[in-house]
């Protein structure tokens, strides 16, 4: 076979199959899109304790409870304030927060969101979480009372983490933990220890703010730490101007 | 289409030319994937899927592919075909997109899928090639089952994510064993399927 029939060979394959492959992706985009939202609205209110039953629609649900969205700038100022009827449309509903985070490690202006909801009257801020673990990016959402000080729940999920190790971050047991944790300590920002070893080696007073790690799942466990702490931090100028103004 | 030639194709790969326990290929994403019951089953129908279809598409194409090139053509054809599952899962079964993640990457280095397309798909029709991938594919889960079964049950105390081993049996002090889910176990019970195989199987 001469060098001319593999190039030519080559250029066909690889044509017909950029053809083939970018043909599906255009054509299912719309379908990926659709499921990811969906996925995003019930972590959201899965945080803030509303559990979405299979044969409910989603998108109703969210706009029903999901009062308004908040884009906030680096120094905690709301930019925008979106309270549409339908809540998808919003531009908070569509900030990636990875894209957010790498802004700001190159020191550009950055916005992140806040999604306001009221439930079981209550009004719960949840606030999306981005960090890593061992394997890949984990994310998570976290519901927190109306003064950002007691946690109401979390959700958490990951890319590629091991499965049966650091992968049960994703489990009800390693995120019903957070409930009731305390952000604040007389005021000042303190966090939610995710500690190996468990937390009942520590004295009351510090269990209110730590939880157990997963066993074998180290790596991913100091991820989430890190997360809560990290993203956290960036939404402080925010928190202090809500508080302050009360 | 179903003589008996065809059908030794099939089920060779299952026991006595098994992939994993005869050929030691895949054993990688074997020890990554069987901590939990679920996704070894889920990994041993994608790994399925992708190998028959790639050892039919090789297959069909294996008189034209130059020599030279042969192992980017069928890279090309796997990455492709795994992509194609990975863009259809997330449309249709976003559910089971999420369990597969990785492991849908993992297909690609898996080197059944490769070590086929070499040994058989590139000298044999398409139609013994694609039971031919059945096969090594049932044959991959069949291992990974297995492993995955005793990984699950005496690591976590479940199978399929449902509680097997009675609490009462936790409250008189049993506990699951942590090394169970960590993957140097995943080794040793291998290494155990194929030690009873050799001895067993002569």
């Amino acid at each position: 076979m001469t060098n001319g029939y593999i190039f030519r060979y080559t250029i066909t394959l690889v044509i017909i199959v950029a053809i083939i492959l970018s043909a599906t992706a255009t054509l299912l985009y719309p379908l990926q899109k659709k499921n990811e939202d969906n996925e995003k609205m019930v972590n959201i209110m899965k945080a803030a304790g509303i559990t979405v039953t299979n044969n409910e629609d989603v998108y109703s649900l969210f706009d029903k409870y999901c009062t308004k969205m908040l884009i906030i700038n680096n120094d905690g100022t709301i930019i925008d304030e979106c309270s549409d009827a339908v809540k998808t449309k919003c531009k908070a509903f569509n900030i990636n927060l990875k894209n957010e985070l790498s802004k700001m490690a190159d020191n550009k202006d950055y916005s992140l969101p806040v999604y306001v909801l009221q439930y079981d009257n209550r009004i719960i801020n949840v606030i999306p979480l981005q960090g890593t673990g061992l394997w890949g990016p984990i994310w998570g959402y976290m519901a927190l009372s109306e003064d950002f000080d007691t946690v109401i729940g979390t959700v958490f999920d990951h890319k590629s983490e091991t499965p049966g190790l650091g992968a049960e971050i994703t489990t009800e047991k390693f995120s019903n933990q957070f409930k009731d944790k305390r952000l604040f300590k007389n005021g000042v920002f303190k966090s939610i220890a995710v500690v190996k070893g468990g937390i009942s080696a520590l004295d009351t007073e510090e269990q209110k703010y730590a939880v157990d790690a997963i066993s074998g799942g180290t790596i991913t466990s100091n991820g989430v730490n890190d997360m809560i702490k990290n993203t956290l931090e960036l939404y402080l100028p925010y928190i202090e101007k809500q508080n302050d103004k009360q | 289409m179903t003589n008996n030639k065809n059908i030794q194709i099939l089920l060779r790969p299952i026991s006595e030319a098994n992939p994993v326990t005869v050929l030691i290929l895949g054993i990688c994403s074997a020890l990554a994937v069987t901590a939990k019951l679920k996704p070894a089953f889920v990994m041993a129908v994608s790994v399925t899927v992708v190998t028959a279809l790639s050892n039919l598409i090789i297959s069909l194409l294996r008189k034209g592919i130059p020599p030279k090139i042969r192992i980017i053509v069928q890279l090309v054809i796997v990455a492709s075909l795994v992509i194609l599952v990975d863009q259809v899962l997330k449309a249709f079964v976003y559910d089971v997109s999420k369990q597969l993640s990785v492991f849908v990457g993992l297909i690609i280095t898996n080197c059944i899928v490769m070590g086929r397309l070499e040994a058989f798909a590139m000298a044999n029709g398409p139609w013994e090639s694609f039971l031919d991938g059945i096969g090594n594919g049932l044959g991959y889960g069949l291992i990974l089952i297995i492993v995955a079964f005793f990984r699950e049950l005496l690591g976590s105390g479940t199978l399929w994510g449902y509680q097997i081993i009675p609490q009462k049996l936790y409250d008189i002090g049993y506990m699951n064993n942590g090394l169970m889910i960590l993957p140097p176990m995943a080794l040793i019970i291998v290494g155990i399927i194929i030690w009873v195989k050799k001895t067993s199987v002569k």
